[in-house]
């Protein structure tokens, strides 16, 4: 067992370089560090210029995701142990604006995922008084896969299309927004069919299938679309033929 | 990759990078999923093929056996090989897809993967027993 292993970390400032470099630390190994920890020991210890993201370190706020070996992943579940003897190249997530070193923008995804309406939507509020939504196990079961969500990005980076065709809303607004169609409660799947059923919207995917293998919580976006892709169709079909459209 | 750099508008000094032409070589999943689109032009090569055939067949028992000599020549047999190589990866891959596609719930339960896979498997296997019987039956 190595007593150190090299991270070759992306380095990028605007302010002296026009475009990023890398960077190599050693850091001591231990059975029990993660990437993260890694790059904490580089800020405390080595380098307290570099710069990147993070919050929670047990997968649940999404923030610390960049590429490991090329490969988009959650650093704070991702062990040093796993890629030995290295060394381990991290970068930033992939076809995001690299704002500073490991810092990726995220304004664009914030804007899809608005533009999807991911709240459960009601005609008509019902009032206080009758009580709460209710909800049987199987129907939550139906979309509780797709709001296991964190909104780590991983998926985008993994996702070509997504990449050559920026104006495409991408993997996990569209898992999110099937995540409230498939809600009982709500109401509101003719509204977000108009967004996803457009040219940027399911459309766009071509079922690469990348980005449901690199989800860190097994929403399977890739699913979510070509479950909606069918929906979309049918709803298509439906208002072709019959007389009264789909209403 | 590309290195040139595409600035960001109001942003110029974030760094955005260009994806090159052959993103499809970085990793297998990526080139496993283009030759998969691939298999279109061969799924089509066979259709043009059956056409043919049906032309031939319309033209009388002579150009019918012109079209089957052409079909046993050497070059025609080893692109039919690989036309059928693509269209069988190009079925298993599709097949092993479908339940990400077709969600089927059975008394609010979903129906497992491998079920929905299954299915479709059998549904090849049956078809094609029946198109062999069809063919075989009389030799």
């Amino acid at each position: 067992m190595p007593s150190t292993v090299a991270l070759t970390v992306t380095r990028y400032r605007p302010e002296e370089e026009s475009e990023p470099t890398f960077q190599t630390y050693e850091v001591p190994f231990r059975k029990d560090w993660v990437i993260l920890d890694a790059l904490n020991h580089v800020k405390d210890n080595l380098d307290g210029s570099l710069s990147f993201r993070w919050s929670c370190r047990m997968g649940v706020c999404g923030s610390c995701g960049m590429k490991v070996n090329g490969t988009p992943k959650l650093t704070c579940a991702t062990f040093l142990s796993d890629y030995l003897p290295g060394p381990i190249r991290v970068e930033p997530l992939d076809y995001f604006p690299v704002v500073r070193d490991l810092v990726v923008d995220l304004t664009d995804f914030m804007r899809n995922l608005k533009q999807v309406k991911p709240w459960i939507i009601r005609n008509e509020e019902k009032p206080l008084s009758e009580g709460e939504y209710l909800q049987t196990p199987d129907q939550v079961d139906t979309y509780k896969q797709f709001s296991m969500c964190i909104n780590c990005m991983l998926c985008y980076s993994a996702c070509p299309i997504y990449g050559l065709e920026p104006s495409f809303i991408g993997p996990a607004a569209i898992a999110l927004a099937q995540r409230y169609n498939m809600d009982s409660r709500d109401q509101g799947a003719a509204e977000r069919l108009k967004i996803l059923s457009e040219h940027d919207g399911i459309w766009q995917c071509t079922f690469v299938g990348e980005c449901t293998k690199v989800c860190p919580k097994h929403v399977d976006p890739a699913g979510a679309i070509q479950q909606y892709k069918l929906t979309a169709a049918t709803h298509w079909v439906k208002a072709l033929l019959l007389p009264g459209g789909t209403r | 990759m590309s290195t040139e750099p595409h600035y960001t508008l109001y942003h110029p000094r974030w760094y955005r990078r260009r994806v090159s032409v052959w993103w499809w070589l970085q990793n297998r999943s990526y080139t496993a999923f283009v030759l998969r689109e691939l298999t279109s032009v061969f799924v089509a090569f066979f259709a043009v093929v059956y056409l043919w055939q049906l032309r031939a067949l319309a033209q009388g028992p002579e150009a019918y056996a012109q079209f089957l000599a052409r079909l046993k020549t050497p070059r025609f047999l080893a692109l039919d090989t690989v036309a059928f190589l693509f269209v069988l990866f190009h079925a298993i891959t599709w097949f092993n897809l479908t339940p990400k596609a077709m969600v089927v719930r059975l008394r609010g339960k979903r129906v497992p993967d491998w079920v929905i896979v299954g299915l479709n498997y059998a549904a090849w296997l049956v078809l094609s027993g029946g198109v062999a019987f069809v063919l075989l039956r009389d030799r």
